[in-house]
């Protein structure tokens, strides 16, 4: 979340699309209640059912899932055409008129460059055109062609409401409804937050679905502003602290992107990650790269690092392809992968393809299970009827089940969507001879060390002279973590105004990020949660709510990362001069010398507003960027059809087969031949989940497996009657990769949809079962979804795909 | 007897006045059915506060679960889907004891001091003074008490009484995410429903309003209606809730009539009942009955 | 009104049960009318977090004992805490029967292995599936570590041995395990983030 839970309350519309925030937050969703029930906001829902959500909706607009850019598109149309935008806002702080490449084009569903057999795009005409100073060229008057906002303009001049609602099946009445509803919120005084979820992210165009709601709230001048934003509602209580302390392959601790066979050297790899501003007195943030990256290294080794010898750069594994879980699993299925570790993790349930999971893990040589719970996964091997077939005597995966402890059994912290880190305190042990995950991680790397230590092995340098400060090395304690998560100074630290001044004495905690140093004097594990543990001690456990100016933003409770920075892009929340574009919910002002007010400002402190530094920070050019080359597949998104879709072709490109799906999207042999086709398989599958669970844990927790007992598909009262198929009815839903069978809820609250010239029925699979648990044996639903995902961030297509439904 | 944590007002079966001198703030909880999504919060803190849990049962093919009120769930959300004008709303509904202020179900308890209502408004169940007849569930207007299978005793929601007299509110309406329950002092409740029914009317539900059936006295638990002119569109709920004639003859004609016919049949009964306890022998004579009927 | 011959004795028959047997001098003696104790006047409380969506609502647990040496805690009741900002005491589903989750019959209480084949797990030590995993990780990170590419450039990377990580767990342990997990040269990592 740009914003975070609290803040909702501040907004006047509150759009809910792509999520199902009463069901999957209903505690953060109370804030959307309190939105209207005390300032008369609205709540807009967009979505392919009538969920709880859109129960206590002021308006609700039907959707096909898998076109909510050909939606949004329509409303970025509906903006443009009608000039509801923030003109000021657009015009300073975007990329609107900045000039591009003469040579950028979109023709017949590509964009230049579109390499066919990579499937990948060369992007050399995706960028700005700079002048002789290295700085991007701007247009103030927004009329150049070749102007970000004049091609904008031009690319979603397509997204008319007729297509939009052919393509979609959204009607035309209720698109343009919520298109009025949205544009009220372009005066600069009002504000519309977005709520969305994995009905975004789990589409083989995942991230281009945000980034043009992004687009939206930037033409709409809601980024910055307190009760806007873009609010990812994220998943586990969690996911967002194990999101900045990544674990995946692409980055190291505070998403410094990890280095790869390109970066030979240090110098190199720095050097690719540190850039120069692109306009005139930016911040240009991510200049300070190397002071993250030295700092991290010393974190890990030391003393060992040394500038000499590249603080251990080689020590770093670099990364040759993809190794996100589905690439992941494609390995472990072509007999690539001997062990693997699932920790609080459950793959044969999460995954797409449960088949093919399962043969993938059968191919280990062995497997380690982490978890307080029994997982499906680490019984893949054990037949359970016809919810689990499998022959354990083929089976020759070792598989480890080592029990560890829930929250309430271990002291630490968790970091929410709003980027507030919270701290917890223990309340008893946890059951039998369980563990917590740090003494399981420290007594597994403690052993292997010893045998390192011992019998020698491949380059053992790293596992030797990883540091290990830990007053019990087999049990390091949550306060010693943070506190090396945090940073501090190894030596002196000085001013850099004032090279005679101390600013932090060696072996002091640092109060944040500012602090860090890459010569070496500083050690700091994760940059973006520095001073999280400052001299002032743990402020993630402070727990003072005190809410003086009433927008919600208790600074003094807990610590939010960057630097407790409430609202990010706050500056954005002030026009030019420094003046809070909405007196009534001021964020910070300029006040004559410095930035101040009610967040710490995102902003050099004082940063005059006639020194034109701008509010988006993290990119060098300091403006937000509705034309981002970064994405794989367009500076501006567009509309592809899902992998497994209804439609025949493309209605924004009829007649280029090839535009029909995501163009740059990895699809691996096998999974493509194992696409469904409409004609076999007629109706849009979908999965999700129910307020009353908790992905596949709540399965194991008696009250819950008492509010939602059973299995069930969701269909509406159409295709039920055409199906002959009544509510309470036991129904078989078929993929091209399975089967599940459960009970039909037959509802008014999904409508077939008028899809180009045809009818579309959706058919809702709720996840959370599977065949261990006290709740009644169910089927893993993503026995049903294919195993493709975005081709940004590879998060796989769960949310549409191509099924059929019998009465069993 | 000690003072109680919650002053009595009456007491089934009971004819002694209750002491009435102190004051007490009468309470309320107020579901206000615009803000409610139905997550079932509330079933899952009564649960958990009350230390029950329900059979783990099958999908009907509705969202609702457990599909009624039983001795282990003392609140079930109900799911309307309503079709009107062509606009569709999913009505859902917390369904569970109101608290009448005219407790049809003390009024029929037979059990003395087995059903209690305090002067703060709570109608209470006292299992270890229930017979098992059931007659609070004959008694009731709004069809809540349930008879457990196991001890044969009635089962209800008790507003989480434990909770309200060390100055609590009851689980459910402490967990509500969106605040669709509040609870208060019942005259503060009245006012906030205000609120909420002119921010309703504001939105274009013209017939917003307070559920307050006058029938049994009023309730201490109320809801706020986006359309107060048919109830029963969520799920039954009922128009001009009274309470029930039998409950009437029993109180008026039966009782006397009753206790002297029934010595009788008591003295032969004897035995049973102490050895199998009430219920059974109300199940026995009823079966004698059923077939004296088929003759 | 209309009351059958059935009705009029079952309404009889219920009051029998009562006032009959009293009638028969079988008074249950004076019945005493009393709340229900309140459950945690002198229970621990402590605060915590709920470990479900990222809403993280602050929770407070209570459990038996006053954590004193012979008392061992045992958590009988989770319900949301009033000073957290965010969910100001309030729970979903999920969270307000998050004992369940605690208590549950499917808490794994011991380490297990299931042998290679084999139909069923067996209990072991913490030391024997330790050196066990350990000795196995060893052997396939010396086996399989690639410390140069084909172009010669130093690369130290372990990629055939996996690891999806909790995004449930702690920020602490979350650091420690990435921390050791770039030390052994993984790159084939993930977490319950990326789905």
């Amino acid at each position: 979340m740009t914003n975070h839970w609290v803040d909702i309350k501040n907004a006047d519309l509150v759009m809910v699309m792509g999520g199902n925030a009463a069901e999957a937050h209903p505690c953060g969703f109370k804030w959307v209640i309190e939105a209207k029930k005390h300032r008369g906001a609205k709540l807009v829902v967009v979505d392919p059912r009538f969920t709880r959500s859109a129960s206590v909706s002021d308006y609700y607009a039907p959707i096909r899932s898998g076109s909510d850019i050909a939606f949004l598109g329509g409303v970025i149309h509906y903006l443009l055409s009608n000039d509801k935008i923030h003109h000021d806002y657009v015009k300073r702080f975007t990329n609107a008129a900045f000039l591009i490449d003469a040579g950028f084009k979109f023709e017949d569903g590509f964009f230049s460059g579109y390499n066919a057999e990579k499937r990948n795009y060369a992007k050399d005409t995706w960028k700005y055109q700079l002048d002789s100073d290295g700085y991007a060229k701007i247009d103030e008057t927004l009329q150049d062609p070749n102007c970000v906002f004049q091609l904008m303009k031009q690319h979603y001049s397509r997204y008319t409401p007729e297509l939009v609602s052919k393509v979609t099946g959204t009607p035309k009445d209720r698109f343009l409804k919520v298109c009025e509803m949205i544009a009220e919120t372009a005066a600069p005084d009002k504000t519309m937050t977005i709520c969305y979820a994995l009905g975004w992210t789990q589409h083989s165009v995942g991230s281009q679905n945000i980034r043009t709601m992004a687009m939206v709230q930037l033409l709409l001048g809601n980024m910055g502003m307190a009760g806007g934003g873009i609010n990812a509602l994220r998943g586990h209580s969690n996911v967002q602290g194990i999101t900045d302390m990544c674990l995946y392959s692409e980055v190291l601790p505070g998403y410094l992107s990890a280095p790869t066979d390109a970066d030979k050297t240090r110098d190199a790899y720095l050097a690719a990650r540190t850039p120069k501003a692109l306009r005139p007195n930016q911040m240009n943030f991510p200049q300070n790269f190397p002071k993250w990256f030295t700092s991290l290294q010393k974190a890990w080794y030391g003393n060992a690092a040394t500038k000499d010898n590249d603080f251990c750069y080689d020590w770093l594994p670099k990364k040759d392809a993809g190794y996100d879980v589905l690439a992941i699993f494609e390995r472990m299925y072509q007999g690539k992968m001997d062990g693997f570790v699932c920790q609080g993790f459950n793959p044969l349930a999460a995954v797409p393809n449960k088949r093919k999971v399962g043969e993938a893990l059968a191919k280990l040589k062995y497997l380690v299970i982490i978890d307080p719970l029994v997982t499906d996964t680490s019984e893949f091997w054990k037949p359970h009827g016809e919810f689990n077939e499998a022959d354990p005597a083929k089976i020759q995966t070792e598989v480890f089940r080592l029990p560890c402890n829930l929250f309430a059994e271990e002291t630490g912290s968790y970091t929410n969507s709003g980027r507030v880190v919270q701290w917890h305190w223990q309340a008893a042990e946890g059951p039998g001879e369980s563990i917590s995950d740090t003494e399981v991680v420290a007594r597994l790397f403690q052993k292997i060390k010893a045998m390192y230590q011992k019998e020698g092995g491949k380059l053992p340098e790293p596992i030797l002279n990883l540091t290990w400060p830990y007053r019990i090395p087999a049990k390091p304690s949550p306060e010693e973590l943070l506190m090396e998560i945090s940073g501090k100074a190894l030596g002196d630290v000085f001013d850099p105004k004032d090279a005679t001044k101390v600013i932090a004495k060696a072996g002091e905690q640092l109060a944040g990020f500012a602090q860090l140093r890459d010569d070496g004097s500083t050690t700091c594990g994760n940059w973006i949660y520095g001073g999280v543990w400052s001299q002032a001690g743990n402020l993630s456990a402070r727990r003072d709510n005190s809410d003086p100016s009433g927008l919600g933003q208790t600074l003094n409770w807990g610590f939010a990362w960057p630097a407790n920075r409430r609202i990010l892009y706050n500056r954005a929340s002030c026009d030019p001069s420094g003046k809070p574009w909405d007196p009534r919910r001021a964020v910070i002002k300029w006040t004559g010398k410095a930035w101040g007010g009610n967040d710490v400002p995102d902003m050099r402190p004082d940063a005059a507003p006639d020194e034109g530094v701008m509010p988006f920070i993290m990119t060098p050019e300091g403006v937000a960027r509705l034309f981002a080359p970064a994405m794989a597949e367009g500076p501006f998104p567009e509309h592809y059809e899902p992998f497994e879709t209804p439609l025949d072709k493309n209605p924004f490109h009829p007649e280029n087969p090839k535009a029909l799906n995501n163009p740059v999207t990895r699809i691996y042999k096998g999974d493509s031949e194992a696409f469904g086709k409409a004609a076999d398989f007629p109706y849009v599958g979908t999965t999700y989940r129910l307020v009353e669970h908790y992905h596949y844990w709540t399965k194991h927790a008696t009250i819950n497996a008492v509010l939602q007992p059973e299995q069930f598909v969701e269909i509406g009262e159409e295709l039920a009657k055409e199906k002959g198929i009544v509510a309470g009815d036991k129904v078989k839903v078929r993929s091209s990769r399975g089967f599940i069978k459960a009970v039909a809820v037959v509802t008014k609250r999904i409508k077939a949809l008028d899809v180009d010239g045809r009818k579309v029925h959706t058919v809702g699979i709720p996840i959370h079962w599977g065949f261990k648990g006290v709740a009644k044996p169910g089927f893993i639903a993503n026995t049903l979804t294919p195993f493709v995902g975005d081709a940004n961030s590879q998060t796989p297509e769960f949310k549409a795909f191509l099924v059929n439904i019998e009465k069993v | 007897m000690a003072l109680q944590s919650l002053d009595i007002t009456r007491r089934s079966a009971t004819t002694t006045p209750a002491p009435s001198v102190r004051q007490t703030t009468e309470v309320a909880k107020l579901i206000d059915v615009s803000a409610c999504i139905g997550c079932k919060a509330c079933q899952a803190a009564c649960m958990e506060w009350n230390d029950i849990r329900d059979e783990i049962g099958t999908c009907h093919g509705v969202y609702d679960n457990p599909m009624d009120l039983t001795a282990k769930s003392w609140t079930v959300m109900r799911y309307a889907e309503v079709e009107q004008d062509g606009r569709l709303e999913w009505l859902i509904r917390k369904d569970g004891c109101m608290h009448c202020a005219d407790p049809g179900c003390l009024k029929a308890c037979p059990a003395p001091g087995a059903i209690l209502q305090y002067a703060n408004g709570i109608v209470d169940f006292h299992e270890e003074h229930c017979i098992g007849c059931g007659y609070c569930i004959t008694g009731c207007p709004f069809n809540i008490p349930r008879l457990s299978k196991e001890d044969g005793k009635a089962y209800k929601c008790s507003l989480c009484s434990d909770r309200v007299a060390v100055g609590q509110a009851p689980a459910c309406i402490k967990a509500c995410p969106t605040g669709a329950l509040q609870f208060g002092a019942k005259e503060q409740m009245k006012h906030y429903a205000e609120e909420r029914i002119h921010d309703l009317q504001s939105r274009g539900y013209q017939k917003a309003g307070l559920y307050d059936p006058p029938g049994v006295g009023g309730t201490h638990v109320m809801y706020v209606l986006h359309h107060a002119d048919q109830p029963e569109l969520y799920s039954r709920l009922p128009n001009d809730p009274g309470i029930s004639p039998l409950v009437s003859l029993w109180k008026g004609v039966a009782k006397p009539l009753a206790t002297l016919a029934l010595a009788g049949v008591a003295l032969g009964s004897l035995f049973h009942y102490v050895t199998k306890g009430p219920n059974e022998v109300s199940k026995e004579l009823e079966d004698e009955l059923e077939k004296e009927d088929a003759k | 009104m209309q009351v059958t011959r059935r009705q009029f004795f079952r309404v009889c028959a219920a009051g029998m049960g009562s006032s009959s047997v009293v009638l028969m001098g079988f008074s249950p003696g004076n019945a005493l009318a009393e709340v229900r104790e309140f459950k945690l006047t002198k229970a621990t409380e402590t605060r915590n977090t709920c470990p479900y969506c990222s809403v993280a609502c602050g929770v407070l647990i209570y459990s038996l004992g006053d954590k004193s040496k012979n008392a061992q805690s045992r958590i009988f009741h989770i319900e949301g805490d009033p000073d957290n900002p965010v969910n100001r005491g309030t729970l979903c589903p999920k969270g307000a029967g998050l004992l369940d989750m605690v208590q549950s019959p499917n808490r794994l209480k011991f380490p297990e292995v299931r042998e290679p084949g084999s139909t069923e797990w067996k209990r072991i030590s913490w030391d024997d599936a330790m050196a066990r995993i350990a000795k196995h990780m060893k052997t396939d990170r010396d086996a399989n570590l690639i410390e140069k590419n084909a172009d010669g450039v130093t690369v130290n990377r372990w990629n055939t041995f996996g690891f999806l990580a909790s995004s449930a767990a702690s920020n602490e342990p979350g650091y420690l395990t990435v921390k050791t997990l770039r030390a052994l040269g993984v790159v084939a990592l993930d977490t319950q983030a990326r789905i």
